[in-house]
């Protein structure tokens, strides 16, 4: 039973380090000590936390790398965008924010669900490159695609506005690669902790579970865990259209943190999905708190070295480079070993 | 008579495509690394010719002989200093991370030392090309110079992989490191040696590419590589052959979609069709099968 509760207990730290920066952040905004620019950096901060802690379920827990992993934030964002945007007269904010929820997670996890049919029959980086290759073709279709409603129904076009052949009164959704603007603001910082919150949840016990177990079981020796009866693929593709579910979920949040949602590169493209396998490394592959702290920090980081101004970015990278062979360098570990070891015996 | 032109301008994307995508695949062989930071050694290379042209001179063939020493020396210390660390850690990933630090560096130092705008750069070929059928079919100089100079490397290095001694030792450690040292193979000078070709290699791809395409960014080389990647893997990544076909068939495949299908949707027919392929021959091309034992 030891190590049960010694489970909970760590799962119970995992939750306490998120409320904790909750009501620190909460209490900074309430005496005012924080700044507009910080203020809206809160959001993304928590999305980031959570697309971080989906990824290390696909990574981390499942063992397979994914690099296309905002492609799916990008399928949640625009899928609830559209929704919030057809209903913004008719629902009440709250309302509507909770259906989107749901649709921009079911949508991510139907596509989730499609991509990994294909996706989890490679191994290894051919794997990662198709994952790759989805994340990139999400975007681009998004950014070439047109759809407007009007009383007929929906129309689609790949051109421009006026093929869409609509009626007068009819109201454009998506404008290609202007995206989908006018989308109503209601998330804040309380619905992302609470969203943080949920899918911290979600990972942590299926972690715990039976099929969590199954899950790392395929992780460590796929073979072996055929060989015991595990249904190899479906835990796979369990795992994975999870993942991007939750994936979906920070995507939900980050479309409506902002009014105009594009597809662009820099927050849906392969550099931005390899920015959250940063965070997942360096907090540490299948520690999942870790992935929280390291997106918290790291994603402060850059902002916090604002005052250097040109020279933030280089400095990032330098430390990136430096933390990763401090972490992980056989040659790093072994002197912080030794490092160790000397304190310890003099203590002793 | 107009696609023969796309055809022919296809083909020679595909073979700056090939020419990156052979530095990809032989790191990828021996160090089993990706080396993420791969497309910033081609815009380091750029920036090199750039910097010599307009302001030493302005001989052309110092700047790319100057771009290929840089890009060597370039790719011999990041393999020495963020990458040979972190051989033997726990995890592949570790080292594939700080490829990504090694490119953010190279692109936001560029961006500190030439700034963000674009810069146009002088094609390094000064031949006008040839016309055929009565001026109908032009082919520019640059267009022929880059075919001709892929042929050339993939030649090159197709004869010093299997000729030299040099050469086997790469094969040797590709196939199996551990063995490799017990044969009296230096693997550590042989990885250097493959980085070092890698990076020239870039170099060449860097003037091909900043000339057919004449503007130059921090960020020139992202999309290239990742390009290149792909092809790479395509044609079934650590294969040279699979690298130069992966190259030419993603180079016309992309000019033919922007010209005749959509521009926009050019980039998501280039990897929808490495989906493909890959879903039909999960290894690439001509990548080799290995057997998973228990």
């Amino acid at each position: 039973m030891t190590s049960k509760k010694k489970r909970i207990k760590d799962n119970l730290i995992t939750y306490g380090i998120v409320i904790a920066l909750y009501i620190v952040m909460e209490i900074l905004l309430k005496t005012g000590n924080l700044s507009s620019h910080l203020k809206g950096l809160l959001v993304p901060m928590t999305y980031y936390a959570i697309i971080a802690v989906a990824l290390n379920l696909c990574v981390g827990i499942l063992g397979e790398l994914s690099i296309g992993h905002c492609g799916f934030m990008c399928i949640g964002a625009f899928a609830s965008a559209i929704f919030s945007k057809l209903t913004a007269d008719t629902l009440p904010d709250g309302i509507r924010l909770f259906i989107a929820f749901i649709i921009g997670i079911a949508v991510a996890a139907l596509f989730g669900f499609l991509i990994g049919i294909p996706v989890l029959r490679l191994k290894g980086d051919y794997l990662a490159i198709v994952t790759l290759a989805f994340g990139e073709i999400i975007k681009n279709v998004i950014n070439a695609v047109y759809m407007g409603v009007d009383s007929k129904g929906v129309h689609f076009s790949l051109n421009n506005v006026m093929d869409l052949g609509m009626e007068p009164d009819g109201q454009v959704i998506i404008n290609g690669a202007m995206g989908i603007t006018g989308t109503p603001r209601t998330a804040n910082f309380t619905i992302a902790i609470v969203v943080l919150l949920l899918s911290l949840f979600v990972v942590l016990n299926l972690m715990n579970s039976r099929d969590g177990r199954a899950i790392m079981a395929v992780r460590d020796n796929s073979i072996a865990a055929e060989a015991s009866g595990i249904n190899v693929t479906g835990y796979k593709m369990m795992a994975f259209t999870i993942s991007a579910a939750i994936a979906g979920a920070a995507g939900v949040l980050f479309s409506h943190n902002i009014t105009s949602l594009t597809a662009t590169s820099q927050y849906f493209g392969y550099n931005a999905s390899i920015m959250i396998l940063v965070y997942v490394v360096l907090g540490g592959i299948g520690n999942i708190r870790g992935s929280v702290i390291a997106a918290a920090i790291l994603y402060l980081l850059p902002e916090m070295l604002r005052g250097l101004n040109t020279y933030r970015m280089l400095i990032y990278s330098i430390v990136l480079i430096v933390m990763m062979l401090f972490n992980w360098a056989p040659a790093a570990i072994e002197w912080r070993e030794k490092v160790v070891n000397r304190f310890v015996k003099r203590n002793a | 008579m107009s696609f023969l032109i796309y055809l022919i301008n296809g083909l020679s994307l595909g073979s700056i495509y090939a020419i990156i995508a052979l530095g990809y695949t032989m790191v990828y062989g021996i160090a089993k690394m990706l080396n993420f930071a791969h497309g910033d050694f081609i815009m380091v290379g750029c920036y090199v010719i750039f910097t010599i042209c307009s302001t030493l001179s302005g001989n052309t063939l110092v700047g790319i002989l100057a771009a290929i020493v840089l890009c060597t020396l370039l790719g011999i210390t990041t393999e020495k200093v963020a990458y040979k660390p972190l051989r033997g850690a726990a995890s592949p990933l570790a080292v594939l991370i700080t490829a990504i630090g090694v490119s953010y560096f190279l692109e936001n130092l560029a961006l500190l030392i030439f700034g963000a705008d674009i810069k146009s750069f002088s094609s390094v070929v000064s031949w006008s090309g040839l016309s055929f059928a009565g001026g109908e079919l032009k082919i520019q100089g640059v267009t022929i110079v880059t075919i001709l100079s892929s042929i050339v490397i993939l030649i090159v290095l197709q004869l010093f992989i299997h000729k030299t001694k040099e050469g086997q030792a790469m094969l040797a450690v590709a196939e199996d490191k551990g063995a490799a040292m017990l044969m009296g193979i230096n693997v550590n000078k042989t990885i250097t040696l493959t980085f070092a070709i890698g990076s020239a290699l870039a170099a060449v791809a860097g003037a091909l590419l900043c000339s057919a395409y004449p503007s130059l960014s921090p960020y020139l080389g992202a999309m290239p590589g990742i390009k290149a990647f792909v092809a790479a893997v395509f044609g079934g990544i650590g294969s040279i052959p699979g690298a130069m076909i992966g190259g030419l068939v993603l180079g016309i495949v992309e000019i033919l979609s922007r010209t005749y299908i959509s521009s926009q949707l050019a980039d998501a027919i280039v990897f929808g069709i490495l989906i493909v392929v890959l879903l039909v021959k999960p290894t690439g091309l001509l990548g080799k099968v290995i057997q998973e034992k228990v």
